[in-house]
Order: C-alpha cells, then structure tokens, then sequence
C-alpha cells in the first residue's frame, strides 16, 4: 500500500472523533447470494445497489478492511455518521467481483453506490468529501451528515 | 506488459491533451504496479469528476489491468492554476 493513502487514512482518523467501534447498524452483506454465477448477473447487481441508499463494495469488511482504499472509504463513511450502509465484500465472491466491475464499468474495487447511482471509488469520495459535496449528496438521501454538527441529532432524540 | 511512469505519462499527455501530468510510482520498491497520476487537460472542462475520472480510465483500459492500485486527480487548467502556491 502507498504510504500516501495510509497518510490520507491517518488524516482521516484524526478528523473523526475517537471510538472507532462500529455499530451493529452497518450490515456486512458478504456472499449471502446464493453463490454461483446468479451473484454477478445484471439484474442482481440492479437489485442489490438499489436495495439500499448507501452501498459499497470492498475488499474486505467495514470492520476489517482488506485494502487501503476500501478502508479509506470506510473511514469516510464513518467521519459523515453513515452507519446504515450495506458493505458487500467482493473477495468472498469472485463472481461478484468481477460483475460489479462490469455493472459500472469501473475498473477498480471499491464502488460506493448513492440511491442506486454509481458514484465513483475512494479517489472519488475523498474528494467529494474534501468539497463538501459528500454532504450535499447525503442530504439528498435524507441523511444528515455527523460534520453538520451534532445539536440536532440530540435534539430530534 | 511492461509499465512505467514514463510510458503512463506519455499516453496519458497524448490521449487526452493534457498540458500537465505527474505520475509517481507509489509502490514500496519502485516496481511499478501502484501509481498515482494527476493529470491537467482542459477535455475535462465541463465534467463531473466521474466523467473525468472514466477517460482517465478509458485512456488507460489495457494498463489498468496490470496495476494494483491507482489514484487519479483530474484538474482543469484553471483548477490546476489556482492550486499552485502562490
């Protein structure tokens, strides 16, 4: 991995606000398909990205990212308080991993899907997040972005 | 398929006009399979950065396969100015 994304991991880090324990909210979808060839096709892919508003594709899980750039995703995820996201973990699924590729016509793993829309990877992200379009784009989904602030999120308790 | 900088740099200048591009081989050892390119064309005037990022993409369809990790940055000239120090 390249020093530089460990480096944009670490400033990620620092931005949030310690913890770091996930919540049971975030549902690690893995290879529950069914397996087999089913798991790549189009209209399963079209099924799955739509299924939530918030969906990645990653090496690895959002509790043990695989990669660097998977988990630079879920860092960023985490800064924003998105928690209820589904994460498919396409090295349980070869299947997957190479249909989801297809799917967007994205070369590269890992694939952040908002309302059943391709977004773009981690570079993607990470700058949608450095200019604050990441906010706007969870705010069309009706999710509040956690760099909004918190007051009131403790209100609407 | 043997890669490099230099080589990325030079498609990526041809194929998409750039007046600027930087590629830096990201891995460890210099083995050139993790790369970091930033590229400045004024063809991505105009373009959300997903469209940006796809011609980058396209440019590099037959190498990409080979590299193990790739971050892009896709500027316009006028984007690419106002990022220099001043």
């Amino acid at each position: 991995m390249s020093g530089s994304l460990g480096r944009a991991a670490a400033a990620l880090l620092r931005w949030g606000r310690g913890g770091g324990l996930w919540s049971p909210g975030v549902r690690t979808a893995g290879s529950g398909a069914g397996g087999g060839s089913g798991s790549g096709s189009t209209e399963h892919l079209d099924a799955l990205v739509k299924k939530d508003k918030v969906v990645v594709f990653l090496k690895g899980t959002p509790e043990q990212p695989q990669c660097g750039f998977s988990n630079a995703v879920v860092q960023i995820l985490r800064l924003h308080g998105v928690r209820d996201y589904a994460a498919y973990n396409v090295l349980d699924d070869p299947d997957l991993r190479q249909g989801i590729k297809d799917y967007s016509n994205w070369p590269t793993i890992p694939q952040v899907y908002l309302n059943g829309e391709f977004v773009g990877g981690c570079d993607i992200l990470l700058q949608m997040h450095q200019n604050g379009d990441l906010v706007e784009e969870l705010k069309k989904l009706g999710v509040r972005s956690a760099l909004l602030g918190e007051d009131k999120d403790q209100d609407s308790k | 398929m043997e890669l490099s900088s230099h080589y990325l740099r030079e498609k990526l200048q041809r194929d998409l006009e750039a007046e600027h591009v930087e590629v830096e081989d990201t891995t460890l050892n210099r083995c050139a399979t993790s790369f970091r390119v930033l590229v400045v064309s004024t063809k991505f005037e105009g373009k959300p950065l997903l469209q940006r990022h796809r011609l980058v993409n396209e440019c590099l369809a037959e190498e990409l396969p080979h590299i193990h990790a790739f971050e892009q940055k896709t500027l316009t000239p006028e984007q690419w100015a106002r990022e220099q120090p001043k």
